[in-house]
């Protein structure tokens, strides 16, 4: 109900604030009809429109008319989803993932090196998903800064973030950060921590130098203030500033993470420095710790059924989202990679066959759930007026096998078109291969250029070296030579 | 000096022999030597000053290595010496904005690394840094000028293609050091030097080992050095004006230069040249106060309009995307990859006409004669050749902050200039003199000057340098 009570207020937020994207051809008005449309806040209508406004959801219902010059969308016997969200992603990076070279990477920012050209962000619209967490790699105990994207394909890099989304920063515990399953190469010194205890300690230091840091600043800022003179102000370490934003809670922390005795700890730890967990990732074990986890808070974004890959993944079990959603844990399902991305619908209808979740709970698990874990469920996250027009289309329900994204929009723009695709696939095949055909060619010309210069060379050295001594005066016989 | 002997009527065989033996030892060039000539005039020569319209038939007088005059009626000196441009243009002399030039080779990889069993490793370097604090890859106080070296063989070849300038950049690295801007002229880097910290290489690739292993990792040490010289400029001052009471803060040599560097604005060499690094480049200039010029933009195609709306300088990488030589039969280029090159050298043109001030960087192309092939393929992608030509000369000068004495043909400024025998573009066409800083280099086996006083057009007598030549040929 709360949940509620915020989507109304942040609708009247933007009513009354007005926004408006610029004109263009997504400003046009959309409407999605005669669908099944799960809504994921308030059940599922048959035969249903969305009449899609200005990139937002301006109306929901089963006889809304359709307005003049409105793009019309049919999708009789198809189902709308909302956009789904996968929270915890690695696509759209340009370069390494990880800034594995230290213990504490926070300096790095996923932000700096998004990649709008990746062809892994059209991929996964492919599947439905329109907004992904994008991470840091999990090579250290406190990894790098982590931003929110939609999945805007064709959009430059800058155009990609989700506004107003709060940025992030991954954590990461046990066997990764402390490098169990990878040596480096001889002659450099394995990197500190190497074990668990090692990376508990790491997490401490970094925050307690980030308050003795933010103690700094605040006694810098307070003798400016004061009207002092001469003062030298503290270096900015862009390693602590991050840590300081999440002290003030302005930054979200999502922790990748095995075992219930790490997951335990990074809670405990946090509590003692004042900061919150807002995503546990991974969380294969949660299963055991999942009162825990609900009391504190934490949302919970795991695999569906993916395990034993590693020493701490033994213990995991496909049971492990339906078990801690039953004890009032906010579960999403996530992909950490490409391919999984593209069906993360089916991983999601998993948990109803393991564990027995509802079909709406189970779509909850990559729509809602991921939103309400990025703070991000007023704009998106289930097809309600006023929130963002973040669809998708599938052909059949999305929780069965059969199911193929059709159509994926984003703020009411359709980003992909599976009948479009693969109307333009000729057209892209015959370009690729006339400009194969074009290198054949110029390269081609280019022998046959280098050829005639070497026989003209040739010739003129032949000329040169008759004309010198009269050696061999034989006259016009044409010897080549 | 080899003038004033083929003049001699009545020379020795021995002289003649003496004179070809100097020539051969030094066949391209005149020495530097002694009494070489400071005066020159190019008569009836067509002259493309850059600056202004060609023209027709016009003389141009070089002084004490600078231009002199230019112009339909401009009076020779009786000292200079003249040479009959009848048929020949006059251009200024070309700038290649990135190359590495007299740099010493980058050391080749140790074979034997300390690895075991790991052939073709990376060798592990003695230090590895652990944070930005070891400040990884960076000498912002290496200046290519230093380690300069003229014996380098390409420097000629350069020049008989017609450049006369080059801006030298030290081996990438985070944070390289800087260019020079070098006159392609003497034996002596000091005399060669227009400027010397002329702009700051700065590169994107991460360490091997160590920190940054990332290309986050690159951009966020990058900022961080940014922020570290603002802290310096303000805490160096207070610290000098009240040292007593303050602890003293760090000397650290990269704070100190890159503040030098930043307040002079100096050019900073921001690598940028696919859709994707350009406007991320443009972002992170604009947020870290950079005075940066886009080095790469060969996929400046898709985004002249952006570049020219933020109003940034491109170095445009003459050496074009392509098929990689002998290529795996199974490894199709993806479409994308097949685009860009087909596109690439319509970059150019693309900036031409959005109005982005672009120059020419050889970067890393081997042979003279393929940088001018580059451009060809520029223009034949529609960029005029009046715009190649200017991103060659005035608009490389302007972009280097060096208009005031370099790229066009213009009394004052250095004399920079070829002389070719018709469009120094042109792929037939052959460039037969080159002035360096007023100094006279020959293209191989051409004709020479006159002497002065000497009617234009009239050969000497039998010891012609033309007869020197062929007798020598056997020696070549």
């Amino acid at each position: 109900m709360i949940r509620n009570i915020i989507a109304l207020a942040a609708l009247v937020i933007f009513l009354s604030s007005g926004v408006a994207r610029g004109a263009g051809a997504d400003s046009n008005v959309t409407l999605i009809k005669n669908a099944t449309i799960l809504t994921i806040t308030h059940g599922n209508i048959e035969h249903g429109s969305i009449l899609i406004r200005d990139g937002k959801i301006a109306e929901v219902g089963t006889d809304i008319k359709t307005p003049d010059g409105a793009t019309v969308i049919d999708a009789s016997g198809q189902y709308v989803l909302p956009g789904i969200i996968d929270c915890h992603s690695h696509i759209a990076v340009s370069g390494n993932v990880n800034e594995g070279s230290v213990a504490v990477s926070s300096m790095v920012n996923i932000a700096d090196v998004l990649d709008s050209e990746d062809p892994t962000i059209y991929y996964d619209l492919a599947g439905g998903v329109t907004v992904a967490n994008v991470l840091h790699g999990s090579a250290n105990p406190i990894g790098g800064q982590t931003i929110v994207i939609k999945l805007r394909w064709g959009k430059p890099s800058s155009e990609l973030p989700f506004e107003g989304a709060l940025p992030g920063i991954k954590f990461a515990l046990g066997e990764n950060p402390k490098w169990s399953n990878y040596r480096p190469p001889s002659g450099v010194q394995q990197r500190y921590p190497a074990t668990r205890m090692g990376v508990e300690e790491t997490i401490r230091q970094a925050f307690t130098e980030a308050k003795e840091y933010k103690k700094q600043w605040d006694e810098y800022d307070r003798r400016k203030a004061a009207g002092e003179a001469n003062l030298i102000p503290p270096r900015r370490d862009l390693k602590l500033d991050p840590l300081v934003e999440v002290l003030e809670g302005k930054r979200y922390v999502h922790c990748h993470s095995y075992r219930a005795d790490e997951i335990l700890m990074l809670m405990r730890v946090a509590k003692e420095f004042g900061f919150k967990v807002r995503t546990f990732q991974h969380v294969l074990e949660g299963y055991k710790v999942a009162d825990e986890l609900a009391a504190y808070g934490v949302g919970a974004s795991t695999f569906s059924d993916w395990w034993a890959y590693k020493m701490e993944a033994y213990d995991a079990i496909p049971y492990n989202s339906a078990l801690m959603t039953e004890r009032g844990v906010v579960v999403s399902v996530n992909s950490d990679d490409g391919e999984e991305a593209r069906h993360l619908n089916q991983e999601a209808a998993k948990a109803i066959k393991y564990g027995g979740l509802s079909e709406n709970d189970a779509l909850k698990l990559v729509t809602l759930n991921p939103a309400i874990q990025l703070g991000i469920e007023n704009r998106v996250g289930s097809i309600d007026i006023g929130k963002d027009a973040d669809l998708v289309i599938f052909n059949h329900n999305p929780l069965s096998v059969y199911a193929v994204a059709q159509k994926t929009l984003i703020d009411g723009t359709v980003y992909f078109d599976r009948d479009r695709d693969i109307a333009g696939r000729a057209a892209l095949e015959s370009e690729k291969k006339a400009l194969l055909e074009k290198e054949k060619k110029a390269l081609e010309e280019e022998k046959k250029k280098a050829e005639e210069k070497r026989k003209a060379d040739e010739a003129k050295k032949t000329e040169q070296e008759k004309a010198k001594p009269p050696k061999d005066a034989s006259g016009d016989t044409g010897g080549a030579r | 000096m080899k003038l004033k002997l083929s003049g001699a009527a009545s020379c020795t065989f021995a002289a003649i022999f003496a004179l070809a033996a100097l020539l051969l030892y030094h066949p391209p060039r005149l020495r530097a030597e002694g009494g070489e000539p400071r005066y020159f005039a190019i008569t009836n020569a067509r002259i493309v000053p850059v600056s202004g319209p060609a023209l027709e038939n016009g003389t141009v007088v070089i002084a004490n290595g600078l231009i002199q005059a230019v112009g339909a009626n401009v009076a020779v000196p009786p000292e200079a010496w003249v040479i009959d441009g009848k048929g020949l243009t006059v251009y200024p002399g070309l700038i290649d904005a990135g190359d590495d030039l007299g740099m010493p080779k980058p050391e080749p990889a140790p074979v034997a690394a300390r690895g075991r069993g790991r052939r073709g490793a990376a060798p592990v370097p003695e230090h590895i840094s652990m944070g930005p604090e070891d400040r990884p890859g960076t000498s912002p106080w290496r200046v290519a000028a230093d380690d300069f070296n003229p014996e380098d063989k390409r420097i000629e070849s350069w020049r008989d293609a017609g450049f006369t300038t080059a801006l030298v950049l030290p081996e990438e690295a985070i944070i390289a050091g800087q260019g020079s801007l070098i006159d392609l002229s003497s034996e002596r880097p000091s005399q060669m030097v227009v400027r010397s910290h002329a702009a700051l290489r700065i590169g994107m690739h991460p360490t091997t080992f160590g920190f940054p292993d990332s290309l986050m990792g690159v951009i966020s040490y990058l900022r961080q050095v940014t922020d570290d010289t603002a802290w310096y400029d303000a805490a160096a001052p207070a610290y000098a004006a009240h040292p007593n009471g303050i602890e003293r803060p760090n000397i650290d040599r990269t704070e100190e230069i890159m503040s030098l560097i930043l307040h002079r604005q100096e050019i900073v060499l921001f690598p940028a040249n696919d859709i994707v690094e350009i406007p991320r480049a443009m972002r992170l200039a604009q947020e870290w106060n950079l005075h940066a010029a886009l080095y790469g933009g060969q996929q400046g195609y898709a985004l002249a309009d952006q570049i020219a709306a933020k109003k940034y300088h491109v170095i445009v990488n003459l050496k074009w995307p392509e098929a990689a030589k002998d290529p795996d039969p199974e490894n199709i280029a993806s479409l994308r990859e097949l685009r860009f090159r087909d596109r690439a050298p319509g970059s150019p043109a693309a900036l031409a006409k959005a109005g982005v001030k672009f120059a020419f960087s050889s970067g890393g192309i081997a042979e003279p004669k393929d940088i001018l092939k580059s451009v060809r393929r520029a223009t034949a992608a529609g960029l005029s050749s009046d715009a190649a030509l200017r991103a060659f000369t005035l608009d490389a000068a302007e972009i280097l902050g060096v208009a005031d004495r370099l790229g066009s043909i213009e009394p004052g400024k250095i004399a920079n200039l070829v002389v070719a025998d018709g469009d120094l573009l042109g792929e037939k066409t052959k460039v037969k003199h080159v002035f360096v800083d007023g100094r006279h280099f020959e293209i191989h086996e051409i004709a020479k000057p006159h002497k002065p006083g000497d009617a234009g057009g009239e050969k000497p007598d039998d010891a012609s340098p033309q007869s020197l030549d062929a007798d020598g040929e056997g020696g070549r």
